[in-house]
């Protein structure tokens, strides 16, 4: 019996290697991401894409969906899903915009304002979820609805308008806006402008200045984000008890797992997340639209899906959805830089989606040895 | 593979529990005890009140009426978590393990160890995997590597990652499920051998079966229990498969039945 043992397992460790990777939920987007590259690089390299100002282009775009797709992507590992982050993200907009704008309040209470909020109605998520037993699908689904029916009827009965500008103004000086509006590093990049490491503007009122001028917040928050969830779910008890709520949510309350308080928090971490995409948005567009965020919810969902997670639970990686939300953004950046019609990204996006979902149901069946 | 070693009060020891469910009498008047280091097999076909047993051992029914003694004094189980301090750990037939996570991750589920301060307070994942081979290695399995999926181990060894579990997170007594109903005959001797393994570390061992021969294989006593009642308590040597079987089924049919069959059930 023992000699057997010893055998078969001496057999499985000599695959062991191209098994483990296999079975890593990252492998399809790291796949993804290089094919992706290489194929604008030979497509597109002579657009402009891969200059300075290319890069930055498509590294916001990716910055952007990886902060709504790592809120995502927790909170799908935990076994359930959020439709409402798109809503949530025109809501938050409105808020801040509303409470500084219209009504006069310091910038940083608007912030805060609006995050308070969005961590309540992710609460309030959660909270239903948890006590009717309803599937998530259909809770977020009415509170998508909702939020963006509150968000144009507050708009409209506060300012006549779904579009309220002049953020930009009050948030000028503010400690909190910064946080969510300005650029770090700038000496860095001015220094390596004069040195002419980098690219800087040769005439203009400009001239002299690098013309990429800083690293934007939005792409500190995406990092910041990525690192601080990727370290909480491969490395905390709290990540354990993430995939344990996903995996099989009964037997984890049978361990003594705190499978409801885990799942709610996931809830208002997406919420969080959503506020801090819109926060950003704010700042950088100077004002707030109730129609922002359309799709955004989808958006987010497909990138943890390229990225490796099961739409079961259970399984994923937050570094594959930040790989999944930088495929997202170098496709679609790329089409336009490539002058490909651009309509033809959501066939890539159907396409690409299909794809990694057949690839995620085969790596599940390969690990649990399913047939 | 002798009678019950050491002292002569056992762990738990529940007498004369009735479990009445409105009109139904589920259980009516059971009477079994588990000695340190003891395996005691309870038998019985389908309807005859294993499951509501074990119910009332996991402090998940409360008895009708009847003692429950722990360690010779009358104790009360209000829910499974008493029962559960009180060491009495059930490994219930779908076993809590989640498949696609990896047996240590399993094995610690809940009870995660951790190092380091506070918000730099992180999963020991060296210490739980070093402790997570070493208890599999003990049962006899030798897992490639810690971080392997549950989902990649057989039916039964998954039992033995669960009693392997439930031991080292303090069990004195070890309620067992019909661990052997789902496995082949391979497995079914992988968990028998886990079972004689965790006897020999002084864990009272409460097997439940109707499977005769697999109780036979491990028991030190063996208790019958037919329509909610037990038929008696017989010592390893006393019984023989043959009159246990029949005591199960309740006498003659199944005799005749096993005469036509050829002594194969």
């Amino acid at each position: 019996m023992s000699d057997s043992v010893t055998q078969s397992d001496e057999r499985v460790r000599e695959m062991s290697t191209l098994r483990r990777w296999l079975i890593r939920p990252e492998l399809g987007s790291i796949c993804g991401t290089i094919l992706v590259f290489a194929f604008f690089l030979a497509v597109a390299n002579d657009s402009g894409m891969f200059s300075g100002k290319g890069v930055m282009n498509w590294t916001l775009v990716s910055a952007q969906f990886a902060i709504i797709a790592v809120g995502a992507c927790l909170l799908m590992i935990a076994g359930e899903f959020d439709l409402s982050v798109g809503s949530m993200i025109g809501f938050s907009g409105v808020v801040i915009a509303l409470m500084s704008v219209t009504w006069g309040f310091p910038m940083w209470i608007a912030i805060l304002t609006a995050f308070a909020v969005a961590l309540v109605v992710g609460w309030l998520n959660g909270y239903l979820v948890i006590k009717t037993g309803l599937p998530s699908f259909i809770v977020t689904l009415a509170f998508l609805y909702i939020l963006r029916g509150l968000t144009i009827f507050l708009s409209i009965s506060a300012t006549n308008k779904t579009i309220i500008g002049g953020v930009r103004d009050h948030a000028e000086g503010d400690w909190l806006a910064n946080l969510f509006g300005g650029k770090i590093l700038k000496g860095l990049f001015t220094w390596m402008g004069e040195n002419g490491w980098i690219e800087t503007f040769s005439r203009g009122n400009r001239a002299g200045q690098p013309v990429i001028e800083g690293i934007p917040m939005l792409v500190v928050w995406a990092i910041v984000l990525i690192v601080f969830s990727h370290v909480l779910l491969t490395k905390t008890r709290f990540g354990n008890w993430i995939f344990a709520a996903g995996g099989d949510a009964q037997a984890a309350r049978y361990t003594g797992v705190p499978v409801n308080r885990v799942k709610i928090l996931m809830f208002m971490f997406t919420a969080f997340c959503a506020t801090v995409f819109a926060t950003c948005q704010v700042m950088e567009f100077g004002s707030a639209a109730a129609d922002r965020g359309l799709l955004k919810e989808f958006e987010a969902i497909i990138s943890v899906v390229i990225g490796g997670a099961l739409l079961t639970g259970g399984y994923g990686s937050v570094v594959g959805a930040a790989l999944g939300a930088l495929i997202f953004g170098v496709v679609q950046q790329g089409l336009f830089f490539a002058n490909v019609e651009s309509s033809l990204f959501r066939v890539f996006l159907g396409g690409i989606l299909l794809l990694a979902v057949i690839l995620n149901t085969y790596i599940r069946r390969m690990i649990t040895g399913e047939r | 593979m002798s009678t019950p070693d050491s002292s002569d009060t056992p762990i738990v020891e529940l007498r004369n529990i009735e479990k009445h469910f409105g009109s139904v009498i589920a259980l009516a008047g059971v009477t079994v005890s588990v000695h340190p280091g003891e395996c005691h097999c309870l038998l019985g076909d389908n309807g005859a009140g294993k499951s509501t047993f074990i119910k009332t051992m996991s402090g998940v029914h409360a008895p009708t009426s009847g003692e429950i003694l722990v360690d010779g004094k009358p104790a009360v189980f209000r829910n499974a978590r008493s029962a559960i301090e009180a060491g009495i750990a059930t490994v219930y037939q779908d076993l809590a393990m989640i498949p696609l996570m990896s047996v240590t991750r399993n094995f610690w589920m809940g009870r995660e160890p951790v190092r380091g301060v506070w918000p730099f307070r992180f999963f020991d994942a060296d210490l739980a995997g070093e402790i997570t081979m070493q208890e599999m290695a003990r049962m006899g399995i030798n897992l490639r590597e810690p971080g392997q999926a549950v989902g990649t181990l057989s039916g039964g060894e998954r039992q033995t990652v669960a009693i392997a579990r439930a031991v080292y997170f303090g069990a004195r007594v070890l309620i067992l499920d019909e661990p052997t109903s789902a496995l082949g005959v391979r497995q079914t001797s992988n968990v028998l051998a886990t079972i004689d393994r965790v006897r020999k570390s002084g864990v009272g061992v409460v097997f439940i079966t109707h499977n005769v021969r697999h109780a036979m294989a491990v028991g030190d006593r063996f208790t019958v229990l037919n329509r909610g009642k037990t038929l008696g308590t017989a010592n390893r040597g006393e019984v023989d498969v043959n009159e246990l079987q029949d005591m199960m089924a309740g006498g003659q049919e199944m005799a005749s039945l096993e005469g036509s069959l050829g002594g194969t059930v």
